[in-house]
């Protein structure tokens, strides 16, 4: 440890007396080390801690008396341990605020007392001892330490054979061993460190100083050194600093952020103290953190200059692009020129002519090079841009593509889609055998005929390809280009044996990226081709396992692949015929489901689903569904679970009769399948028709009895998802019933991942809209857990809880209850969630409980501002929340003080009024929301309201309502019909009025 | 008496699940006639020498190493006397071209192994890869990655660990990978030529 201390911990360079640890990275890892191994060495090496050091190592501490316990003497200014040596001094002894500590033991012990404040101890104990080592076991244990030798500590050890010394001597190699361990450290910590030299230094500053200036577009005002001289070696920090490191000392003033005055050092770049006004001097100390150099640091420390910055790096793109352009241009002119000087020469042989013509040439040569100077400064920009971490290489185009990528190729998954950061074993870093090994086996790939192509080949097959280390080492030492060009060649064996590895080495997300850049998935789609059996599935096998990201998917697409798989698909149909022998049809079929795989894999994009229909894929799939074999049946129902999310597979898998398929297989063994199976039913279930067909083919019970293992996470989310839509039709849900399926599913309220719960939630709302179904639900204590799941925050969730609460709350025995959890104030919370589908959903499940709850007025007088805010909901853009906000005031409104409550809030009444009004006509002229109207009674207390304020006497209400079109107007006919005498008269009053309206608008007219 | 003795192998030969019709044996044995007549070979009238078979394996089989069409031919020779007879032919021929998986085992063995004594030892494996690697840079580094392949083909195929692969062996590391058939050199026709002959053999008729 001693070691490390004092050459590589960071001490405060100014400062007399005792000099302090600064607040570095690197220190307090150091020292985190440091109070880890202290720590655990009470337990590790229980002899050894109880070494009683030569001298006590001693600091003033910050620790009370008090926190002292068990083990300790203690009084109100002082402690002793219990411990004592053999002349029974105590080993610890606290005399407030100094400590003096003898055995790592007691150490060990101070730190678990010290808690979180250890750090902050063990930092005071070393700035008080600046050589711990020599305390604790005497001046010449540390010169011994010097030699660096362990053979001198043995020799030690045989030397003197008592015990005490022998304790010693571990003690001392024990702390031999942290040492070590800390330049380790110390030393990791150091390289990542980048040093900076004077000329990059100089560099960096004139360049930004030739980006500076006054005006907007420049990346900083100013920028200059503080001192003007420059030492022969680049520095111009005064000698006694450039001791430290330290190269020189600027003044930047950024845009938008005061004078810096910063320090560029070997070991990065950071503020100092600033300038001091009278005498000129600086403040060396360090005030920032390091940056590893001033671009990085002024993109921190101003937002301008980041944003200056990268306006300048496209300009200098562009302007680089124009320069090329210009350059050609210009060297097409001088060749004419220089061609027309030719001939003009020929002819008159002028010595005149030829002179200025020379003129000429050197003008424009001189020109080029100017340009030239300026083109490089701007290319020394676009390193320094390219250089901070803030601008990644290369991201500018990358990102580019991706967005190209993004509108041409959009994916059902957006699994793998950021590209992640290519990882290259680290040169130093230790290698393992296999890299080594692997490395020769690739040699003999590259340099080998086909026998020896082949042992290679298959030796590297014996390796564990699974382990990220080999499939990292075949291609870090160049082994991917040569199994990729293997695929080129005419030898079949060769193709095999690499295609046996690059499928195994294709698990790896890298590798595949690799093999993409490479260029291997245009010949292993050529290799689909191939009349053996056996390449033709290794290709599509790895095609399968390279195309899970969507570049790789779309180049599938564009050489063809997808026809040549879905072709593939074709083989077990054509020797489906009963001539064939048996084992031909066993390897067609695998031919087959190497080929669904590979699909699978690509039917993650929306582009290839369309090319796989267009290939004639659907009718293929739906025959291969039709066979027993489970290993075929995943990748195909995978596939067309993919390919369900659109709309016209739907409706070809309604066709084709895949549904029955689909739930024949629900009732196979395989997990896998079960999954699915359910998924696609899931995809496919929100069509009426489809839903039925389950119902009729019978998979409403596998789905159900599946509800039952829960171990299966995935599965699970398939099967609740399937249950889920297939409950919408009444008559499933009466079925699910049947099965017991609802009790299931209360059951899975609690303790599932989201993606399941929002599927059984979904599957809750739409059973609940029975009645028996309500009631089963309250029966089984189902409430509680739902009204739990209104404090979610995943959107899609709220939307289906609220539903299937709102859904309960129209049983008022429910209600009752759901009211008494808390409930309704959780839903009217929901209105304020960010998401209008949940605004909205949380406003449709209100209705129903502010109609069922015992005192509704009170209810809703309860919750603090939660008129307000449902008044404040009507300015809503979004039809659905206006529409569901409006059925929620109507039945607000029912209660005459909550009426004048509302029209209170309204604090603008005519302008309230002027929203409802809009409200109603908006949604009415919805025709789904008309009905919702309807059926939650909405209109006729709105009318009353309208009426009860004169609303419609407002000109511009009268408007819209008469606007909307015949809705309201109709409405209102029909509610004169109504027997509640108050009503008719409302109504009419209300139409009298829109007549009127429109009577003096005609008038308006004529006059 | 020619016709009869055709009949008579056509007849031995016909009785394997995967060999030739009766029909296609005798196209085969018009094949050898007319193939040893071009040969014009005076010594012997009866069969191929090794040049002669040698250069049908090239022309017709694609193939090229010297030494393993050497080999081929002492498997072909059955009965050692340094000549193909018509029987040797269709026998060798329907291992090449229809041969089971079991047949080409025992073939591509009876290739490898030289020296008779039933096993293949280091020194022959190293003598099959000798050219298998281009040169490298010295000679000493070439024949010390050839020593190496021959490492790692024993450390494969050498199950019971005494330096040299039995016939066992063999047929073990073969059926876990038959990419480990041809393991020493091609001593089979290529898959291609392979559908090529025998559409030939069909098509004579």
């Amino acid at each position: 440890m001693g070691v490390a201390l004092t050459r590589s911990a960071q001490w405060t360079a100014a400062g007399y007396g005792t000099r302090t640890l600064e607040i570095t990275p690197l220190n307090e890892v150091i020292l985190k080390e440091i109070v880890m191994f202290v720590e655990s060495f009470i337990y590790k090496h229980p002899q050894e801690a109880k070494y009683v050091f030569v001298e006590p190592l001693e600091w003033k501490t910050n620790l009370d008396p008090s926190a002292f316990e068990s083990g300790y003497i203690v009084s109100e200014t002082t402690v002793k341990s219990e411990e004592v040596d053999k002349d029974g001094q105590p080993l610890l002894f606290l005399s407030v605020p100094h400590i003096k500590i003898r055995s790592l033991g007691q150490l060990s012990r101070l730190l678990l007392i010290a808690k979180d404040r250890k750090l902050k101890e063990a930092q005071a104990c070393i700035e008080a001892n600046r050589d711990p080592v020599t305390k604790i076991l005497g001046l010449d244990y540390n010169t011994v330490k010097e030699d660096t030798s362990t053979v001198n500590i043995l020799d030690k050890i045989t030397k003197d054979e008592d015990p005490e010394s022998e304790i010693k001597m571990k003690v001392g190699m024990l702390l031999k061993q942290l040492d070590l361990h800390l330049l380790n450290h110390s030393l990791k910590h150091i390289s990542l460190q980048i040093c900076l030299n004077p000329t990059t230094v100089k560099n960096d500053i004139e360049l930004l100083k030739h980006f500076s200036g006054k005006g907007e577009q420049t990346v900083l005002e100013s920028i200059d050194y503080t001192s003007d001289y420059e030492f022969s070696n680049g520095c111009r920090a005064p000698p006694w600093r450039q001791i430290h490191g330290e190269i020189c000392y600027v003044l930047v003033k950024p845009h938008d952020v005061e004078t810096l005055c910063v320090t560029c050092s070997t070991e990065g770049v950071f503020l100092n103290g600033g300038k001091t006004e009278d005498e000129g001097e600086i403040n060396y100390e360090r005030k920032s953190e390091i940056y590893k150099d001033l671009v990085t640091f002024l993109k921190e420390k101003s937002a301008k200059f980041s944003e200056n910055m990268s306006k300048q790096r496209k300009r200098e793109e562009r302007k680089k692009e124009r320069k090329e352009k210009e350059k050609k241009k210009r060297e097409k002119k001088k060749n004419e020129k220089k061609k027309r000087e030719k001939k003009k020469r020929k002819k008159k042989k002028g010595e005149k002519k030829k002179g200025v013509g020379e003129g000429n040439k050197s003008k424009s040569k001189t020109k080029q090079n100017k340009t030239k100077q300026k083109r490089t400064t701007g290319e020394y920009l676009l390193i320094l841009c390219t250089l901070s971490p803030l601008a990644s290489p290369g991201s500018c185009p990358k990102s580019a593509e991706k967005i190209e990528e993004i509108l041409s190729d959009s994916s059902s998954e957006n699994e793998e889609d950021e590209e992640p950061p290519d990882r290259r074993q680290e040169a130093n870093a230790d290698l393992p055998s296999e890299y080594w090994q692997i490395q020769k086996l690739v040699k003999y790939l590259k340099g080998g005929n086909q026998t020896a192509t082949v042992i290679a080949l298959r030796s590297m097959k014996d390796f564990n390809l699974a382990q990220e280390t080999c499939q990292l080492a075949i291609r870090d030492v160049g082994g991917l280009e040569v199994l990729i060009n293997l695929l080129d060649t005419d030898e079949v064996k060769c193709k095999i044996g690499s295609l046996k590895i690059l499928k195994e080495i294709s698990h790896n997300p890298q590798i595949r990226r690799n093999i993409v850049d490479l260029g291997g998935l245009p010949v292993m789609v050529n290799i689909l081709d191939s009349p053996h059996k056996s390449l033709k599935c290794l290709a599509a096998e790895t095609i399968a396992n390279v195309a899970k990201f969507r570049r790789a998917r779309r180049a599938v697409r564009h050489h063809g692949g997808i026809t040549k798989l879905v072709a593939l698909l074709d083989c077990a149909q054509s020797s489906a015929k009963p001539a064939q022998s048996s084992l031909y049809d066993a390897r067609d079929v695998e031919v087959a489901r190497c080929g669904a795989l590979a699909l699978w894999s690509c039917s993650k994009s929306n582009a290839n689903k369309e090319a796989i229909r267009q290939a004639g894929g659907i009718p293929l799939l739906a025959h291969l569904l039709k066979t027993s074999h489970e290993n075929m049946l995943i990748p195909v129902v995978g596939t067309l679970q993919e390919c369900a999310s659109e709309e016209n597979y739907r409706a070809a898998i309604k066709a084709e009769r895949i549904i029955e398929n689909l739930v024949k297989n629900l009732n196979s063994e395989n997990e896998q399948l079960q999954e699915q199976c359910a998924m696609a039913i899931y995809q496919c279930a929100e069509d009426k028709e489809t839903r039925d067909l389950v119902r009729l083919h019978g998979g409403l019970k596998p789905l159900a009895s599946l509800l039952n293992n829960t171990d299966n996470k995935e599965r699970l989310a398939a099967v609740t998802g399937a249950i889920w839509k297939c409950s919408i039709s009444k008559e499933n849900a009466t079925k699910f019933r049947e099965y017991e399926a609802i009790e299931t599913l209360v059951g899975l309220l609690t303790d599932q991942p989201e993606e399941v719960l929002v599927n059984v939630v979904g599957a809750l709302g739409e059973c609940c809209q029975e009645y028996e179904n309500r009631v089963l639900v309250r029966k089984c204590g189902g409430l509680q857990p739902l009204v739990n799941l209104l404090v979610g925050i995943n959107q899609t969730l709220l939307v289906n809880v609220t539903k299937a609460v709102g859904a309960c709350a129209v049983e008022p025995e429910s209600m009752m209850i759901i009211d008494r959890l808390d409930g309704v104030r959780l839903l009217w919370s929901l209105l304020k969630n960010p998401h209008p589908d949940v605004k909205a959903s949380a406003a449709w499940a209100l209705c129903p409980c502010i109609q069922n709850a015992k005192d509704a007025g009170e209810m809703v007088r309860c919750l603090v501002g939660g008129l307000e805010l449902i008044v404040n909901l009507l300015k809503s853009d979004n039809k659905e929340v206006l529409a569901s906000v409006c059925a929620v005031i109507t039945n607000i409104a029912k209660d005459q003080e909550n009426l004048a409550v509302i029209t209170d809030h309204g604090v603008n009444n005519d302008k309230l009024r002027r929203h409802l009004a809009e409200a109603i006509s908006r949604c009415c002229m919805w025709g789904r929301n008309r009905v919702a109207f309807g059926e939650y009674k909405a209109v006729a207390p709105l009318v009353r309201y309208l009426k009860s304020n004169d609303l419609s006497e407002d000109v511009d209400n009268c408007i819209t309502i008469h606007e909307n079109g015949n809705g309201a107007v109709k409405l209102l006919l029909g509610m004169i019909g109504s027997s509640d005498h108050d009503l008719q008269e409302a109504a009419a009053g209300c139409i009298s009025n829109i007549r009127r309206l429109a009577l003096a608008i005609d008038k308006a007219r004529y006059t | 008496e020619n016709h009869k003795r055709m009949g008579h192998l056509g007849g031995s030969v016909g009785s394997a699940p995967n060999s030739f019709k009766k029909s296609e044996v005798e196209c085969l044995i018009r094949l050898f006639h007319s193939l040893v007549e071009r040969a014009n070979v005076r010594l012997n009238n009866f069969g191929l020498d090794r040049n002669a078979f040698r250069a049908i394996l090239h022309s017709v089989f694609g193939m090229t190493d010297d030494m393993l069409m050497n080999r081929v031919f002492f498997a072909f020779d059955k009965d050692n006397d340094n000549c193909i007879n018509a029987k040797e032919w269709v026998k060798g021929l329907s291992v090449f071209l229809r041969g089971t998986f079991e047949e080409k085992l025992k073939f591509c063995f009876e290739v490898y192994y030289l020296n008779g004594d039933g096993y293949i030892s280091q020194e022959e494996i190293f003598d099959m890869l000798k050219n298998s690697l281009h040169q490298q840079s010295s000679e000493e580094e070439t024949d010390e990655g050839i020593r190496e392949l021959v490492d790692i083909t024993l450390k494969k195929m050498d199950y019971d660990n005494d330096g040299k692969i039995s016939f066992a062996d063999f047929e073990k590391a073969v059926k876990e990978d038959k990419l480990l058939l041809e393991v020493f050199g091609p001593c089979l026709p290529e898959a291609k030529v392979e559908c090529q002959q025998l559409k030939l053999v069909k098509g004579t008729f």
